[in-house]
């Protein structure tokens, strides 16, 4: 995580000062204002002999999501250093772990310095000088009789509106009420009307209603002796999945009008959230997380061995692939499968110095010529450069990665007790990745897992530790050929398709989805629906946005079980 | 003072203007035989931790005698100007039991935790950090305060529980803003000017701490921990906010660090990670004498440590297993270079706590620091005989400048040795083989 606000990267550039106004907020700026036409095909309605239900969850908000929460409802340019503690990485997703992380101490007082952050800008004057507008001005919708005083009035219209979409409900009056005393009592303490709603905003972001997704259930009225989340859980679990970020004014609207509890309300807003810039928060959130790019974090190439690639270029390569997958997925609406073998992409002026190719200033659509050996995702500097040593390339890293995270096909952790001396680099005859790498293969103790990793990544060879195309290693031509469960290939186009027409792609893509949403990992139960979706994937066509619609519009986004016990869910995990 | 009655004064003051009460003399920091706080409180012991990965080559590691004045080999020579400060436990042994080998977390998860991990991915339980922080954490502004040198947030060795991860600060800049930014209070300003905002932070902080009472009681039983934890973070928080309120107690060793400007970029180079180090070093010297905390932990390198070396195309871990060994010497040359680069951290570590006059004695002298890595002999990942430090004298309670040899018994013994000297009543530590109820008395005084 950067130092300042992630989200600013996605949500700045569109955003005006006028967003600010928390009035506003709630009429124009709204994220699912901006609806911009219907979905694509629709996937078929789970049939109903397929069991589809989740755990009632409660999970911890993650970073991005607060940050992304703070931006929607206060504006872009409130900036937060946030460096809360990263999720366990569980079943391939971080976001699984949101479920089981927990607060320590040290944790909660890095939330309550990311709250003050907050609420002094929310309340400030401004600056002339520095030519910065007044947060307090936009952002209220009242200006107190008194500036140095307490207004219960003027308090209690401006926390109801902010409560409500902090916490994701209506306040209670109680609460409501609780509120509006303790920010008048600050006030009157400081002798700062502003201060105080400060104090009560701070109170707000740190606490468990806010810090903590919960999913609250009701009886389902319509399946007697079952439980389904209430309209305002429903509203929340939609929101971080398909924005990464808290519902906004409408889509909250729609959980107290009840909207939310027929099938043709949830269809309207959820086409509706589909249609919403801010999709493509939740898209960026989903593919960050399932390619593991939180180890951009700290990525870093050896500057000896690659001294064009510096931290500037690694983060561009990050931005490339996200903003290649949304433009292809969604605002092209094209076959998720043909990611790996696309030659579109985007290109900012640091990675052109790594693919050689010109660029302008900014990121612009670049378009690889048909024979480059660039062709998708695979041979993107993002997935070379961070499945690689810092001075090296790796085969079995990268066909470790296709495995794991592409195919959700894990590989074995290495045998214990293993001497290594017998895979020691053994003659300088060995100049080349692939030779090394069948020196190892002789070894049957690794080559068990080396066979199903390595070949994978020979294919890759013609990219060094940085992703930068190479045709020879040591004076040696590089021999790309490989083969992917059965199919051979001689060169990374080879790859490409191979891993594009992999019977295991699409699913891996809908079991990670699945898992993403719900927030708990796919086990034996949910393999029907899981099949299903997946073959409604396929049947039209691999359209991602319709596969986001069809999850949360299956009963399993709203229909609820109790937990299971960790035991059965561990043992029932593999499918 | 009595805390309650300044508090009420303060309570009254706060409407008004700014408060500001004058200070004693800083030259009354101590009693008057300088081993005890000016009110006549003990000088605090602390306690701390360092974390090195992928062990170490026996042969040039391992000294050939024992307890005082051992020699150096060569791995472990840049220890010279602090051998007089630590002691060097080799010989001890890590046992998994039934559980797997998970290569590199295995060992490290046992001598913090007692116990093996017995699935892959499994975080550890409570790490020793957070049990010796609840016995002598509870005063500070932060019960423990941990930092890695690897400028990844991921790099933790800290746990709570197996959910509950205190992660490092990992960019010295942040780190500097955290512990000396605007919440910080000089304990030997002048001036004590209590935060008039402390107050009405704890007011509202009372509402949520209502609101997480209601919050509980729709809480399942997995859930309802979890949301414990949490409102015992909040109580921790409202101790903090009193804190802000009461005049911290000067401190002769405190000496506010001077702003952070620069820090090296990401990676993992060694020089940029010993730049890390140093600088984060600094700071958690201060933070401790400082009394900011009194539980803290330091990590050279991540678990599976991937440090490279400029123009060596092996990371550490990698020339682990592939570096062949020289034939003559009977060792790894660069890993043993990437080893004796991590001794040269650890010596300055305790060089910086040694540097810091605290009482008739220095910093370190209250403090006791257990360090410690992974893995024995990574080439093979081994388990026995995982190499550890202990650095400081734990407020004279320990000894110091030896060299113990375990005979293969558990390196938790080590572990519960410090928690008696730190005051904890625990009959025993360690699950399966690893429990041990046994002192390594050689050490103490």
């Amino acid at each position: 995580m950067k130092s300042v606000s992630r989200s600013a990267q996605l949500f700045r550039t569109a955003a005006s000062t006028a967003c600010l106004l928390l009035s506003a907020v709630l009429a124009s700026c709204s994220g699912s204002e901006s609806v911009a036409g219907s979905q694509g095909a629709e996937l078929a309605a789970v049939p109903a002999g397929i069991e589809a239900s989740s755990p009632a969850q409660r999970r911890l908000i993650t970073e991005q999501q607060y940050l992304n929460t703070v931006a929607n409802i206060f504006g872009q340019d409130i900036e937060v250093i946030a460096q809360f503690a990263p999720m366990q990485r569980t079943e391939g997703l971080l976001a699984l772990g949101a479920s089981k992380a927990g607060v320590p101490s040290g944790e909660l007082q890095k939330f309550q310095r990311a709250a003050r952050q907050v609420a002094a800008q929310i309340v400030d004057n401004g600056n002339l000088e520095l030519r910065l507008a007044s947060h307090r001005d936009a952002l209220f919708p009242c200006k107190p009789a008194a500036v140095d005083k307490p207004d219960a009035v003027c308090a209690e219209m401006f926390l109801r509106a902010t409560g409500r979409l902090l916490y994701r409900r209506p306040l209670s009056e109680a609460r409501l009420s609780q509120m509006v005393g303790e920010a008048g009592q600050s006030a009157a303490q400081l002798g700062d009307f502003y201060a105080g709603i400060a104090t009560v905003i701070e109170g707000m972001l740190i606490s468990p209603e806010v810090l903590f997704i919960e999913d609250r259930v009701e009886p389902d009225p319509e399946h007697a002796g079952r439980l389904r989340l209430d309209a305002y859980s429903y509203a929340s679990r939609l929101s971080f999945f398909l924005w990464n970020a808290a519902p906004d004014d409408k889509v909250l609207k729609a959980a107290e009008s009840g909207e939310l509890n027929t099938a043709k309300g949830r269809a309207r807003v959820v086409d509706m959230m589909i249609a919403s810039p801010r999709l493509e928060g939740g898209v960026r959130g989903f593919f960050d997380d399932m390619l593991g790019f939180d180890s951009f974090a700290n990525l870093a190439k050896d500057p000896t061995a690659y001294p064009s690639e510096t931290g500037a270029t690694l983060a561009d390569a990050r931005e490339q692939t996200l903003r290649t997958i949304y433009d292809h997925l969604v605002t092209k609406k094209l076959d998720y499968r043909d990611l790996f073998t696309t030659r579109t992409t985007f290109m900012s002026p640091a990675l052109g110095a790594i693919y050689r190719v010109p660029t302008t200033p900014g990121w612009t659509e670049y378009q690889f010529p048909a024979n480059s050996p660039r062709m998708g995702l695979l041979t993107q500097v993002s997935f070379l450069a961070q499945h690689a040593h810092p001075a090296r390339s790796s085969p079995t890293r990268r066909g470790k990665a296709l495995r794991e995270l592409l195919l959700c096909q894990p590989v074995p952790l290495p045998p214990p007790n293993v001497d290594f001396s017998a895979l020691e680099n053994p003659t300088a005859a060995h100049r080349t990745q692939r030779d090394r790498v069948n020196f190892h293969l002789q070894n049957p103790v690794c080559a068990g897992c080396h066979k199903i990793t390595d070949p994978i990544g020979l294919a890759l060879e013609n990219f060094d530790g940085a992703g930068i195309y190479r045709r020879t290693e040591k004076g040696v031509d590089i021999d790309a050929s490989g083969a992917l469960d059965g199919k051979g290939f001689t060169d990374i186009e080879g790859l490409a398709l191979a891993v594009r027409n992999h019977p295991s792609l699409p699913g891996c893509l809908v079991r990670r989805v699945y898992s993403y949403g719900t927030g708990t990992a796919v086990d034996a139960r949910d393999k029907p629906l899981v099949d299903f979706l997946t073959a409604e994937f396929g049947r039209h066509g691999y359209r991602f946005p319709d596969l986001m619609r069809a999850i949360v519009l299956s009963p399993v986004f709203y229909d609820v079980t109790p937990p299971a016990p960790a035991a059965q869910k561990s043992a029932a995990a593999a499918n | 003072m009595n805390t309650l009655n300044r508090r009420r004064v303060l309570r009254g003051m706060l409407g008004g203007s700014a408060v500001s009460l004058g200070l004693p003399l800083l030259n009354l920091f101590l009693n008057g035989n300088g081993n005890a706080l000016a009110d006549g409180s003990p000088m605090p012991v602390r306690f701390g931790t360092w974390v090195w990965g992928l062990g170490m080559n026996d042969a040039i590691f391992t000294p050939k005698k024992t307890g005082a004045n051992f020699d150096l080999p060569e791995e472990i020579q840049s220890l010279a100007p602090v051998q007089k400060h630590i002691n060097l436990f080799t010989r001890f042994n890590t046992f998994k039991d039934a559980a797997p080998l998970m290569c590199h977390h295995t060992g490290w998860v046992i001598l913090r935790t007692g116990m093996a991990p017995t699935l892959t991915q499994v975080r550890p339980g409570e790490t020793i950090d957070v049990t010796v922080a609840k016995k002598i954490g509870n005063t500070t502004r932060f019960q423990t305060l941990s930092a890695t040198a690897t400028g990844d947030v991921r790099d933790s060795y800290s746990y709570e529980s197996a959910n509950s991860v205190n992660a490092p600060e990992f960019s010295p800049i942040r780190f500097y803003q955290n512990l000396f930014g605007a919440d910080y209070q000089d304990p030997n300003a002048a001036e004590f000017k209590p935060n008039p905002r402390a107050m009405v932070r704890k007011s509202v902080l009372s509402g949520v701490l209502d609101e997480t009472s209601a919050v509980m009681k729709r809480a399942g039983a997995e859930d309802k921990e979890r949301l414990d934890q949490y409102f015992t973070s909040l109580r921790d928080l409202e101790k903090q906010l009193d804190l802000q309120l009461t005049k911290p107690t000067p401190l002769q060793a405190c000496t506010r660090v001077g702003d952070v400007k620069g820090e090296p970029s990401a990676g993992l180079d060694t020089v940029k990670v010993a730049e890390r180090h140093k600088i984060m070093t600094k700071l958690m010297t201060m933070a401790v004498a400082c009394d900011q905390t009194r539980v803290f932990n330091m990590g050279y390198a991540g678990e599976t440590a991937a440090t490279t070396k400029a123009g060596y195309e092996k990371p550490h871990h990698t020339a682990t297993h592939e570096e062949p060994t020289d034939p003559k010497l009977g060792y790894q040359i660069e890993v043993s270079w990437f080893t004796r680069r991590a001794m040269e951290n650890w010596a300055e570590f305790v060089a910086a706590f040694a540097g810091v006059k605290e009482g008739d004695g220095t910093l370190l002298d209250n403090c006791l620091i257990y360090a410690m890595s992974d893995i024995s002999y990574a080439k093979i990942h081994s388990l026995d005989n995982i190499p550890m430090f202990t650095a400081g004298r734990a407020g004279g309670k320990m000894k110091t400048g030896l060299h113990i040899q375990g005979n293969g018994e558990a390196g938790t013994r080590l572990g519960y040795t410090m928690m008696k000297v730190l005051g904890l009543d625990i009959p025993s530590w360690g699950t399966l083989s690893n429990t041990t109820s046994k002192e390594i008395g050689e050490i103490l005084v």
